[in-house]
């Protein structure tokens, strides 16, 4: 390896102390952000990502063209905070970086998201990302899932996505952007019930006899990932069934119905 | 939440189980025959969670059915009704039924009809022929009508309709066809999560303060001046006063109960508590002997004992 970082020491730990199969740290905040019908704010180690769902609601005037009579249509939008990546560096709309992310994040939930039940309607995916240390695609899919779920919107499964890479003969899990630039990596999104995959993408060329470990690897970390988020939606949605049975209003809603 | 989870080749055993324990619904399938099963712990599921088989049961809203198995498609409560097996998302566009009540918002006019969006996957549909229009109560609807639509309503306004009926498609009409419908005015507009206003006997609330609220179905709720009784009659349908866009005078006291009144059901919504005509009032009561400003319910500690005092009082 010509990296003049050390990726994997001698004791098996890479720069940042981990072993080769071990995740950063996830927290997952389900705050309300404006008038999002869904939300969450989703850290991954250093990469952060807040993703907004508004939806489903009716198409605006200029984009209704694009609906379509039996099924709503998927509207993903990505910004990336200048402050947040490595390279201080202001990127429009149109930034073809962007646009292929968001196109990508798109037709990953298009068969997740059962779209046949709002025709006519649009779901907008608004994602900003606040800090960036590698894993964007996966953080941003797996926020938007959480997102998603949140607002109310029927989904066959979950998507769970993790980076995996290899290092010599290696494999790696949850790569950082110093590991990006360096090892050949592959993006695994699976749907955990099923344990199918609705996405790998492979920027980097990838020995073709390396992928299986690398592959299985990640869709292993996927259900990983997977109880990780089932449990917080839980918790949060547990939280609000609480309030709504427990609290003061129940109290008076049953009370009217009494009288 | 989670710090540093690992796991190599020995773990995937682990992991294998927890990918299982969800496959045969056993467990589960129990869980739904339970007698008590609407009892007082409500069961939670998250999508791709097997809630029971299919042949057993009937799949409802929130799930699919995937070969043998009735999967829940979207996060919530799971409810049952004989065999009919449902799952209600907590937090989610509003559902439109036939005969609600609704607060809207005009979108667009188009011929013959104008788009109203009031929270739900589509925009509602107000045809001009379920107005009351001007001169008589029941006429015919002239192309002049159809001509001066923007008279009645126009981009922006707000208006309380009920639903009644649904187009082929999913998209719901409205009609304003009663003297208590119509535009709105005087007033603010509060959103709230649609759980949150349930079905009341009446969804036009006066409180003694001086303030009237219609509760929408959808979580639109309008907070407004109380209106003049008897201010139209049987016959006298007043179409200059019903279309105005024209406030009117408002004295002070009655704008603080306004935004007072709007800042408790905020309040309210934040903290997740169903809406109730009895439940405003005595919060009101509180926040008269509270004497503070308006504003002040809205800081994190005002707002929790306003909460903590109503759960008290329950």
């Amino acid at each position: 390896m010509s990296s003049r970082v050390e990726l994997i020491n001698a004791g098996l730990l890479r720069s940042d102390g981990r072993r080769p199969y071990e995740l950063r740290t996830i927290s997952i905040n389900f705050g309300a952000q404006g008038t999002a019908d869904g939300s969450v704010t989703y850290s991954h180690g250093l990469t952060q990502v807040r993703v907004s769902v508004q939806g489903p609601h009716e198409a605006k005037p200029g984009t209704r063209r694009e609906t379509f009579h039996d099924r709503a249509t998927l509207n993903v939008e990505v910004q990336l905070a200048p402050f947040g990546v490595g390279e201080r560096r202001r990127r429009g709309r149109g930034d073809k970086r962007l646009l292929e992310l968001a196109a990508t994040i798109k037709s990953t939930f298009e068969p997740v998201v059962q779209t046949h039940l709002y025709p006519r309607s649009t779901i907008d995916i608004f994602i900003h990302v606040l800090q960036l240390d590698g894993g964007l695609l996966p953080a941003c899919i797996n926020a938007s899932t959480l997102a998603l779920a949140t607002a109310g919107i029927p989904l066959f499964d979950f998507v769970c996505a993790i980076s995996g890479g290899v290092h010599g003969t290696q494999p790696l899990l949850d790569l950082t952007t110093v590991e990006e630039n360096d090892v050949p990596s592959v993006v695994v999104g699976v749907m955990p019930r099923t344990g199918r995959a609705t996405l790998v993408q492979m920027e980097t060329r990838l020995h073709m006899d390396r992928f299986e470990d690398v592959f299985r690897v990640a869709c292993d970390a996927g259900k990983v990932l997977w109880s990780e988020m089932r449990d917080a939606l839980r918790e949060r949605t547990g939280d609000l069934v609480d309030k709504l049975e427990a609290g003061p209003g129940m109290v008076a809603v049953k009370e009217t119905e009494e009288t | 939440m989670l710090s540093f989870i690992s796991f190599s080749s020995q773990h995937t055993d682990s992991t294998y189980h927890r990918s299982t324990r969800h496959h045969p619904d056993v467990e589960d399938l129990m869980d739904v025959d339970d007698d008590d099963f609407s009892g007082s712990e409500p069961k939670l599921t998250c999508p791709g969670e097997t809630i029971t088989s299919s042949q057993a049961f009937m799949r409802g809203h929130g799930t699919y059915v995937d070969k043998e198995d009735v999967i829940a498609s979207v996060v919530g409560t799971v409810e049952r009704v004989n065999k009919l097996v449902t799952v209600r998302a907590i937090r989610t566009r509003y559902n439109p039924e036939v005969g609600d009540l609704v607060v809207g918002r005009i979108t667009e006019v188009q011929p013959r009809r104008w788009k109203v969006d009031a929270n739900s996957r589509q925009d509602a549909i107000l045809m001009l022929s379920s107005v009351n229009l001007p001169g008589g109560v029941q006429r015919r609807k002239l192309e002049s009508d159809e001509l001066q639509m923007r008279n009645f309503f126009e981009e922006g306004d707000l208006l309380v309709a009920e639903v009644q009926a649904f187009f082929s498609d999913g998209a719901m009409s409205l009609h304003t066809r009663s003297l208590k419908y119509g535009k709105l005015r005087n007033g603010q507009l509060v959103t709230v999560p649609p759980i949150l206003v349930r079905r009341l006997k009446s969804h036009f609330i006066s409180l003694p303060c001086g303030v009237d609220l219609i509760l929408g179905l959808n979580g639109y709720i309008w907070v407004s001046k109380q209106a003049k009784d008897n201010d139209q009659g049987e016959e006298g349908f007043d179409a200059e006063a019903v279309y105005s866009n024209q406030n009117d005078d408002i004295d002070n006291a009655t704008r603080a109960a306004i935004s007072r009144v709007g800042n408790i059901i905020r309040v309210f919504a934040d903290h997740f508590v169903p809406l109730t005509d009895t439940l405003l009032l005595e919060a009101y009561e509180w926040v008269i002997e509270q004497e503070g400003d308006a504003k002040y319910l809205l800081l994190g500690d005002t707002g929790d004992a306003l909460v903590a005092a109503m759960s008290i009082r329950g």
